[in-house]
Formats: structure tokens, sequence, C-alpha cells
């Protein structure tokens, strides 16, 4: 994490007594967590914000340092993420976290009949292909494309290419979704430094402008939950109305790909295509770096990197592209980005998370 | 004697029975299957709420289920390292539609993963795992 935080300053010019704001949560950080991360690094901020609610975090994250800045609390904001959920062997979807019985009063009506975060994206997915026949050779086109952007990312986990056959042959883990419809589990780290634009003028590089956010979260509603509605219909809409910009305006996006169906749920719900839609939207190579609708140029949560969460991944990979810093999975002519977290389990309760990003 | 080998074998997790769970847990041990509905307002929730999420009130009515509703999502889970869940792969867990009205996360039983289908009818059983702990699943309905 203190690594990630040193190349995110270093790419931006700046140094450690510049930082006056820290934004971070974790998966192996105690409750406090991020007091112990201000004792490792000897920082004394004068905002920190450790909201925790899954993987959209960091995206989250970064809205509230934008708001932090906004509102005079600090200067000069770091969100970062870090964890080697690979080498310490979290069993992240199907098992340990999710098998644990908490404090919270949801989980006595739940944890006793065995609930995996991967299998809550299932029971989305089975009620997806039900309602619309949405298939399994469709939800396989997503975990094939962001296989085909991570053959073209050098630092990607999973780089050789698959086909939709290999998703489908690839063994059940909860069903519908295969092997091959999760996330991969690696370890990783990432940093951001957020500062107003009139500091970001004269750093070292080009900013990267926030337009809108927006964040919600959605549950079991007493009982009463249209599972297919998620949190993205809500902040989706609220960064869309924040930004000023149209769905067309969109020259890429950061989906968070924890499962196949969670990009199809998310782009239906963010408002790309219209609910029940999805699997048509995302087949024909639509995704891919060079498509209509580019996703997750870095190779995704399904192939590049997973380190337990991966919104700090999103928010990074758009600001690269719109800086043109991609290289050969560059998008053309990439003005407008967006990038959207889901936390938690679709299936259950989660949150979402949206920016929308300009370099101008 | 029975009893305690069959407690101390059960390794999924276990509710902690609170203030506000415990009638809906009592109910179960004797096989009834509750749902709460305001008085004030009439709205029903599940699970078991101090308050109305609605309107905020206590007034409280318990409203006995019929035990029977339909499957409204379901996925048969083939790997899950969590003692206890491991050793009973796969098992299917599904959220059921009551008849009245509200969606419970569960597990269907008596019947194999292919043959489950959304909106299939389902019925509640009682499966008493431990002396203090009885779950509502639920199998095909006869």
């Amino acid at each position: 994490m203190a690594e990630s935080v040193r190349g995110a300053l270093d790419d931006a010019g700046l140094t450690i007594k510049d930082v006056n704001g820290l934004c971070t949560t974790g998966i192996g950080m105690s409750g406090m967590g991020i007091v112990g991360f201000c004792d490792y690094l000897n920082l004394t901020p004068n905002f920190v914000d450790s909201t925790s609610i899954g993987g959209s975090s960091f995206v989250a994250h970064t809205a509230h340092a934008a708001a932090a800045i906004h509102a005079g609390l600090c200067d000069v904001c770091v969100v970062v993420y870090g964890s080697t959920a690979a080498s310490s062997r979290f069993a992240i979807g199907t098992g340990g976290a999710v098998g644990m019985m908490s404090g919270d009063p949801c989980d006595q009506y739940e944890q006793p009949f065995g609930p995996t975060t991967v299998g809550a994206y299932a029971m989305i997915a089975q009620r997806h292909m039900h309602d619309y026949g949405t298939t399994s050779e469709q939800l396989a086109e997503v975990a094939v494309t962001m296989r085909l952007h991570a053959s073209m990312n050098p630092v990607a986990k999973y780089r050789e290419p698959i086909t939709v056959q290999d998703v489908l042959a690839s063994r059940i883990i909860s069903s519908p979704l295969h092997l091959l419809d999760c996330c991969i589990i690696s370890d990783g780290g990432g940093a951001l430094v957020i500062t107003s634009a009139e500091r970001a003028r004269d750093l070292k590089k080009k900013p990267v402008y926030i337009l809108g956010a927006g964040e919600t979260v959605r549950h079991a509603a007493r009982g009463k939950r249209d599972f297919l509605e998620i949190a993205a219909a809500q902040s989706g809409q609220l960064a869309f109305e924040r930004a000023g910009v149209a769905h067309k305006d969109i020259d890429m996006a950061m989906i968070y790909d924890s499962f196949t169906i969670t990009v199809l749920a998310t782009l239906e719900n963010l408002g790309f295509c219209k609910r029940g839609e999805g699997g048509a939207f995302v087949s024909g190579g639509r995704l891919r770096y060079d498509g209509d609708f580019p996703i997750n140029t870095d190779g995704g949560g399904l192939s590049s990197n997973h380190p337990g969460m991966r919104g700090i991944f999103l928010v990074i990979e758009a600001a690269k592209q719109l800086r043109g810093e991609c290289g050969p999975r560059q998008v053309k002519d990439c003005k407008i980005a967006l990038a959207h977290g889901t936390g938690g389990a679709l299936g259950t309760r989660h949150s979402g998370a949206t920016l929308i990003l300009s370099n101008q | 004697m029975a009893e305690q080998t069959q407690a101390k074998k059960y390794a999924k997790p276990l509710p902690h029975l609170d203030e506000e769970s415990r009638p809906w847990w009592e109910a179960l041990q004797r096989h009834e299957l509750y749902i709460q509905k305001c008085r004030e307002c009439g709205d029903t929730r599940y699970y078991p709420r101090a308050l109305c999420t609605n309107c905020m009130s206590a007034n409280t009515e318990w409203v006995k289920c019929s035990g029977r509703g339909k499957v409204y999502t379901f996925t048969a889970t083939y790997q899950n390292q969590t003692p206890g869940f491991r050793e009973s792969l796969p098992y299917i867990m599904a959220y059921v539609e009551l008849d009245e009205g509200v969606k419970m996360l569960t597990n269907l039983v008596d019947c194999a993963p292919e043959q489950v289908k959304i909106d299939m009818p389902v019925e509640v059983v009682y499966e008493d795992v431990t002396p203090e702990v009885t779950l509502a699943k639920f199998r095909p309905a006869r």
C-alpha cells in the first residue's frame, strides 16, 4: 500500500508532505485500519474516510475526497488499497468472510443456508436467464473480452486467451456460474491522488477531472426486492445528473466485474441498454477496446487482478485511458469515462458507486 | 444423549437469538412460520424487526404463514469451503416467495438441482438442526 502511495505521488509530482487527506479500507484491515495505516506512514491528515462498502469503496472514496477538498477539509487526498488476497489464500467467493456469522441483524436469517458470494450473484443470473432468456454463452462473452484485454496488459495475472467454449467447459461453482464466470483472486494494490483543479493545473501530469458521482445501496428490502434492480440504477442516475453528461457521451467504462452477470446487470441498470437486453448488448465484441462500448480495458477482475476488492483499479484504468497511457489497448479519442463499483453481493445486499471522469 | 451428539456434529452457522428474533425462532421450534405485519400501516416484513420500516411503528402483529410459496430464484452451490457446507455439496439455495408476499432466503431440499425451476410451487419443511434451532427449508409442493 505504501508503495502504491509513493507511485501515485511520484506520478502526480507531489510528496508525502503534501498529503493531508487519506481514504482507505481493506479486507485484511481491522475496523480502525485507517488509523493503523496513518501510523505506518506517519501521517496526521486533516481528513480521513474509511467508508467500507465492499469493492466499490474506493470509487466512493474518490467522490468523498473530491467533496472534502471542495468543502475545504483537505487539499491533497490519497485514496489507497492493497491486499495479498492470493498469497494469503483468502476464499473470497466460496467461503471465509461470507460464511461467518457477524453481528449484523440479517445474518442469522441467511448464514444457516450457506450463502457464498458466488451463490448470491448466481441467483441474479438465474433469474435474469428465466425472465429474459439470457444465455451462458452471452455471459461467457464478457469473460472472453476481459481475457483479450488482459492479454494486452503486461501486469494482468491471466493473459492466455480463452473462448466461449472454455468458459462453458469450466466447472460450475454455483449454477449457472462457471469458474470462468468468476473473478480471479490476486494480490495487488493501487492509489490515487485527488486534489483541486487549481492545484492540479501545474502538477507533473495532465489531470483527470471528476464530473459527477453517485452512490447507494440495495438489499432485501424487507423481503420485497425486485432483485434485478441494483444499486447502479440510482448511483448511475445521480452521477449522470451531477456530471451533466448523457450516456452517448461516455467513451469507455470501467464496470466492476466480480462475475460476468455483474457486468450485464450493471450495464442495464446504468441505462446503457434496457432491462433484459444486457445479454444481446454484451455480445458481438461490443465491449472490446476497439468495440462500440469498450469496458475494463485492463482485463478486469475476471482476468487482470482482484485482490479482494477492486474499486481502486476501476478509477486508475479510467484515468489512464483519459490520459492516453494505455498503449495497445488504448480507446481512441477517449474524453469521458465512467467507473462503477459494486460492493457486496447483488443477490443479498450490495453498494454501488459511480464516477464520471473527463480529461477536459 | 442422541440430541447432544447431533448438536455437537452440526457444523453450519447457527443464529444468535436476540430480543427481536427470539419469537420467530421459537415459533419455528413449534414448526410454525410467521412474518410480521404493522398494525398501524399494514406493511408486511421479513426478516423480523422491532419497528415497521414503512412508518416506524413498533405496534406489530405476527402473521402465521401457510408455508406455501414459489421459487423466485435459486442456485446449486458446488463449492463452499465453510465447515458444514463443504460436506453437503451440492446444496440448493433459493429465495422462496411466500404466498404472504415476502421473499425468504432458504434451502430447497428433497429435490435434485436439475429438478428446480423458477416459479415452482414449494412448501415448508421444518429441520430441527439442534435442540434450540429449527430451520425453515422448502421442498417441491406435494
